[in-house]
């Protein structure tokens, strides 16, 4: 399947739009009124409390979830069909529903990523086994090739999952909580990969985390989602706001100076 | 020991034994990998229905079974999809009524030329020309499906949230593995019967899968199993006069069982001795 290279720079299609999006789930208002809209090439961070919805709207965006009310877009398609289309989502879930002794190795899970590319009835191809290859180096894995996918530490499983979704030439790329159980040194270098990745490959980058201090330095934008609250700005903008207090209900401050304090103290 | 092959009718016993545990040993790679075991068990015991729809009826009871099988196939699925907490009881429930049904509607049948215990328990020994040829087409067709998407199936099986975003057509595939799964149980009744098919299309890959960390590996494994169990269950029958589907799945979880102590990853055996050594 051949990619059409849509020039971003003729279109002021957003990356993502969501437009007064509710979700019901069991009879329990998960989002509330969310409207928000992404240019593409941004890297934006989505935060807030536990529960409040985040996966639902991640979902919402992938397409997983249809919104009870109001509308979702990505590059102006609904996502349903923007996935059949040879534009292409990569998603990066949370990891804690892998079976650890499903018998891939990493070579094999990371060609996975190109099922969609290869088509229905086609055998793996060169090509396809050399953007493996290149993708696996881009986010150093290159050395654990052979290795079974279970046996990778947590931050290099996220890695992997990474480069998989990069062999699908993903416009958009969204991660849930990708550094939870993964060391504080390892995720600064994380974040600066998934940086560099947005640089090199023009990608659109959403990323659902708690990592309040990195994403401060590396995101473009942060999106704070309570249900039906949020704020939606630069770094510096939402991090100051009082309202931020109400979103985590909780005192803000202290928990803004226990992340910074966090970071500085390795 | 060998003599027993220059009978006709164990050369095709052996003939069919060998194919239906290829077909069975690759289906089940995807049914352990899927978790669709118990969904294996609900659809088979609805086997027994869709023979007994065939012999009152005068239909052939294979392709009976086949259309009606592949239907609660279709309806466990749904069933399974909604993710409700009761979906366990709903599968109960849809295989039970089938099974009952079958076994009332068998009592109805005028017929004293049904055999029963052979439906249930397998009759290798009485397989036909007839059978061999619909073993080896329904089985082809079966094994060609399976390796035309084996790729798409096995992303199925390994990430099903990750494949449909990348846009593979996961609900046809998930459909598609259920109704191969369906012929597969018919297919091979005739070797293991109804009560015990639903194993075989479990043990060989839960085999492997204790073996191999690879899925090429484990996949040769479980079809090697199939063979074996096969072979090894074949000759049990004829020998001891005992249901085939019987000493064949019995050779199976043999094998699975010293596969469990082997395993690299349990280290069993290893660990018991190092309790006895010095």
């Amino acid at each position: 399947m051949e990619k059409e290279k849509i020039d971003a720079s003729i279109t002021d299609v957003p990356a993502v739009e969501l437009k007064s999006v509710w979700v019901f789930l069991q009879g329990n208002t998960i989002l509330e009124d969310i409207s928000f809209s992404i240019k593409e090439g941004r890297f934006v961070g989505i935060i807030g409390p536990n529960g409040a919805g985040k996966t639902t709207c991640l979902k919402v965006i992938l397409g997983l979830l249809k919104p009870d009310r109001g509308d979702v877009k990505v590059f102006g398609l609904p996502p349903e069909k923007f996935r059949k289309s040879p534009q292409a989502i990569g998603y990066i879930p949370q990891k804690t529903h892998f079976d650890s002794h499903f018998p891939l190795s990493v070579y094999d899970a990371v060609l996975m990523g190109r099922i969609h590319r290869i088509g229905l009835l086609k055998f793996p191809g060169q090509r396809d086994r050399e953007m493996v290859l290149q993708n696996l180096i881009r986010v150093g894995l290159d050395g654990y090739l052979q290795r079974q996918i279970g046996e990778l530490s947590g931050g290099e499983l996220q890695r992997a999952l990474i480069a998989r979704a990069l062999c699908n030439e993903p416009r958009l790329m969204i991660l849930d909580e990708p550094t939870t159980g993964v060391d504080i040194a390892y995720q600064e270098r994380f974040y600066q990969l998934l940086h560099d990745l947005k640089k090199e490959l023009k990608l659109t980058i959403m990323v659902v985390s708690h990592d309040l201090g990195l994403l401060s330095n590396y995101s473009d934008e942060l999106i704070c989602i309570n249900r039906s609250m949020h704020l939606h700005g630069s770094p510096s903008e939402v991090l100051s706001n009082r309202l931020l207090g109400q979103v985590y209900r909780c005192e803000f401050d202290l928990f803004l100076q226990t992340q910074r304090a966090k970071k500085t103290g390795e | 020991m060998l003599e027993m092959f220059a009978f006709d009718f164990m050369q095709r016993a052996l003939l069919a034994g060998i194919m239906v545990s290829i077909l069975c040993g690759f289906i089940a790679f995807f049914v352990v990998l899927k978790r669709l075991s118990f969904i294996g068990v609900g659809i088979s015991h609805s086997a027994l229905g869709g023979v007994a729809i065939g012999v009152l009826s005068g239909v052939d009871p294979i392709l009976s079974a086949i259309i009606f099988v592949i239907l609660m196939s279709w309806a466990i699925g749904m069933v399974s999809k909604k993710g409700d907490v009761h979906e366990d009881t709903a599968i109960g429930i849809f295989f039970s009524f089938a099974t009952a049904l079958g076994v009332a509607l068998i009592s109805l049948s005028k017929s004293y030329n049904v055999d029963l215990f052979g439906y249930l328990f397998g009759s290798i020994l009485s397989v036909t020309k007839k059978d061999l040829w619909t073993v080896g087409i329904l089985g082809g067709l079966v094994v060609g499906f399976l390796i035309l998407f084996f790729k798409e199936l096995l992303f199925m099986c390994f990430d099903e949230e990750v494949a449909t975003i990348s846009g593979l057509p996961v609900t046809f595939l998930y459909y598609l593995l259920l109704t191969l799964m369906a012929v597969t149980i018919v297919v091979a009744i005739k070797v293991v019967g109804i009560v015990l098919v639903s194993a075989f299309i479990v043990i060989p890959a839960a085999t492997g899968y204790q073996l191999a960390k690879s899925y090429r590996i484990m996949l040769t494994t479980s079809i090697l199993c199939g063979i074996v169990a096969s072979v090894a269950g074949l000759w049990l029958s004829f020998r001891f006069d005992l249901a085939s589907g019987a000493t064949i799945v019995l050779c199976s979880t043999l094998l699975f069982f010293l596969a469990m102590l082997i395993s690299p990853r349990r280290r069993l055996l290893q660990r018991t001795l190092n309790r006895f050594s010095p």
